[in-house]
């Protein structure tokens, strides 16, 4: 079963920004993977869109075969959202916005208090569980967002940049974390800027390197050269598969430079299972 | 969502916007009792006892019902916008947009936070007004659904403020420009029979008029407007505000891009 599936999402802000202009995309149940891009790329914007929280112009989204129009609720549901910025109410304890999200959903308040015992653990904010949210810093806010998306025990968990502003102790130990619970099941969608994070999950640099225009299947030509070429090209896709056979590409710099080449990039998607990482550049 | 799942997100709105007023209970709940103890030492002792009856009621006792509701009426008001706006503000609404609550249910938790608090703060003030007045309820059953009705009203009228509000200068707009003058308006001091037929004539297409007149009609049984219609005017209300709150919000309107 696909966890998320994305057809032709087209989203226009009221002030004429284009901020998607057609994006497909398929995640399968149990992957981990990441959504890669520049700023303005459009990545909050779909995360936005998939949980409710934005309008979208047009396209059809489906979580887990369940259509968001259709059945927002039950999509809703299976849904675990960390947003990019900070969104709980600064003036409340930390345990009460984990109880609190919990209700939201349903949950009862004797098992909501159980499970934010559990999550507040688990992420080392029970020190910090009667403490105001605007007391914590920016490390523990961020935590915080992480345990108050699992307290509902979501199906999909989307972290929009979840390591922004924490430090390299506690993003080591978040990223175990995260691949734990994905291993347990949870299938992860994530954003990130840097190739760093993605790739501390995926235990090792993507090796197969594949280009090809987007929307065909995916690509024939095998050889790290051929992605320069389509780079001038309307869009491409790059699949980077595990294990590679060509150790000696340097992945990261492979990353960042067609973004300086050219302005006109929208996304970047990389996607990480157990056997392969691919990623969408689009022009 | 099955309806004990409903019941507990409606609950947990509900809590958590009971604890945001009583957390700040200075703000919240001693502001109106000062003011209503000083309007009784004011207009009721000082100035009142120079003022002859109205409908056989003294001046003091004929203004209770109208202080009454008038707190009821901010206060429920106050709560809902500001609490929406400021979930808005520090988009902690987004917790309630990213769950299955549906919308309606959003809507009725923060409207029941803002009667929650109408009721609290209108108990507080019966207590003080009951200090410096003497009277027997007419029918309590009509004045405590005046009571609840009103609150209900005025706090949908706040979330409807809450969700066109941009700035924290928009949620006192109504309040300062359109609430209090309408509720000064509406009869709290003095009975429209006083009033020179044109003003009395105007004093009719006031809602707040009638809310205070069926609630004195409650505590006192004296009215200037007839109660049915007060009633059905207070329901009509309360149809069209709930249905157009609903309309923004599953519209998404402030909230969503
Ligand atoms: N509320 C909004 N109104 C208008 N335009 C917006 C709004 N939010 C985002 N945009 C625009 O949409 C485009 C995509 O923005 P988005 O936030 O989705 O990018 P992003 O990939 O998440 O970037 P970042 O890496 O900086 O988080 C940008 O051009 C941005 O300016
Ligand atoms: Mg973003």
């Amino acid at each position: 079963m696909k966890a998320l599936k994305i057809n032709n999402l087209k989203k226009c802000y009221k002030n004429g920004t284009d901020a998607l202009k057609g994006v497909d995309l398929e995640v399968d149940e149990g992957d981990f993977f990441a959504l890669l891009g520049p700023n303005g790329a459009g990545k909050s914007t779909t995360i936005g869109i998939i949980s409710g929280l934005v309008n979208k112009t047009s396209g059809k989204i489906q979580i887990f075969d369940q259509d968001i129009d259709l059945d927002p609720a039950t999509a809703k549901s299976y849904i675990g959202l960390v947003p990019q910025e900070f969104n709980f109410n600064q003036f409340e304890p930390v345990q009460e916005i984990l109880i609190n999200q919990a209700g939201y959903y349903g949950i009862d308040r004797a098992t909501a208090s159980q499970r934010a015992e559990t999550y507040l653990r688990q992420l080392e904010l029970w020190d910090k569980r009667h403490v105001m949210a605007r007391q914590l810093s920016g490390g523990m806010k961020r935590r915080l967002m992480i345990a108050r998306a699992l307290i509902h025990q979501p199906r999909l968990l989307i972290l929009d940049e979840p390591t922004a502003g924490v430090d390299i102790e506690i993003r080591r130990s978040m990223w175990d974390f995260l691949r734990t619970i994905n291993q347990q099941g949870t299938t992860i969608i994530l954003t990130t800027h840097y190739l760093e994070k993605p790739r501390a999950c995926a235990r090792t640099l993507p090796l197969l390197i594949t280009a090809s225009p987007l929307n065909t299947p995916a690509c024939a030509n095998y050889s790290p050269s051929s992605i320069w070429k389509p780079l001038c090209s309307i869009s491409i896709t790059i699949i980077i598969t595990y294990p590679s056979p060509f150790p000696a590409v340097n992945y990261a710099s492979l990353m960042t430079r067609p973004w300086k080449l050219t302005s006109k990039t929208q996304t970047v998607l990389i996607r990480y299972s157990k056997h392969y990482l691919i990623t969408i550049f689009r022009f | 969502m099955t309806f004990t799942e409903k019941f507990n997100a409606f609950k947990t709105i509900l809590i958590k916007e009971y604890l945001r007023f009583i957390r700040i209970w200075i703000q919240t709940i001693l502001p109106p009792a000062i003011t209503t103890a000083l309007y009784f030492v004011i207009f009721g002792n000082l100035i009142g006892s120079q003022i002859s009856d109205i409908d056989g009621y003294r001046y003091m006792d004929y203004i209770v019902p109208g202080l009454i509701l008038m707190a009821v009426i901010t206060n429920a008001y106050a709560n809902v916008v500001s609490s929406f706006y400021s979930a808005k503000f520090q988009k902690s609404i987004e917790e309630l947009l990213v769950s299955p609550t549906p919308n309606y249910l959003i809507l009725a938790g923060f409207v029941s936070g803002g009667v929650a608090r109408g009721i609290i703060v209108g108990i507080v003030v019966t207590l003080v007004a009951m200090y410096f007045s003497s009277f027997e309820i007419h029918s309590f059953t009509l004045s405590l659904s005046v009571f609840v009705l009103t609150a209900i009203l005025f706090s949908l009228a706040g979330f409807i403020n809450a969700v066109y509000a941009n700035s924290f200068d928009d949620i006192t707009i109504i309040p300062t420009f359109v609430l209090t003058p309408l509720t000064y308006l509406g009869g709290i001091f003095y009975s429209i029979d006083m009033l020179p037929e044109f003003w009395q004539k105007l004093s009719l297409i006031n809602p707040i008029l009638y809310m205070i007149n069926s609630f004195r009609y409650g505590l006192l049984g004296v009215s200037d407007t007839d109660i049915v219609t007060a009633l059905f005017i207070i329901i009509l209300f309360i149809a069209g505000l709930f249905s157009y709150a609903l309309f923004l919000l599953n519209k998404g309107i402030g909230i969503k891009q």
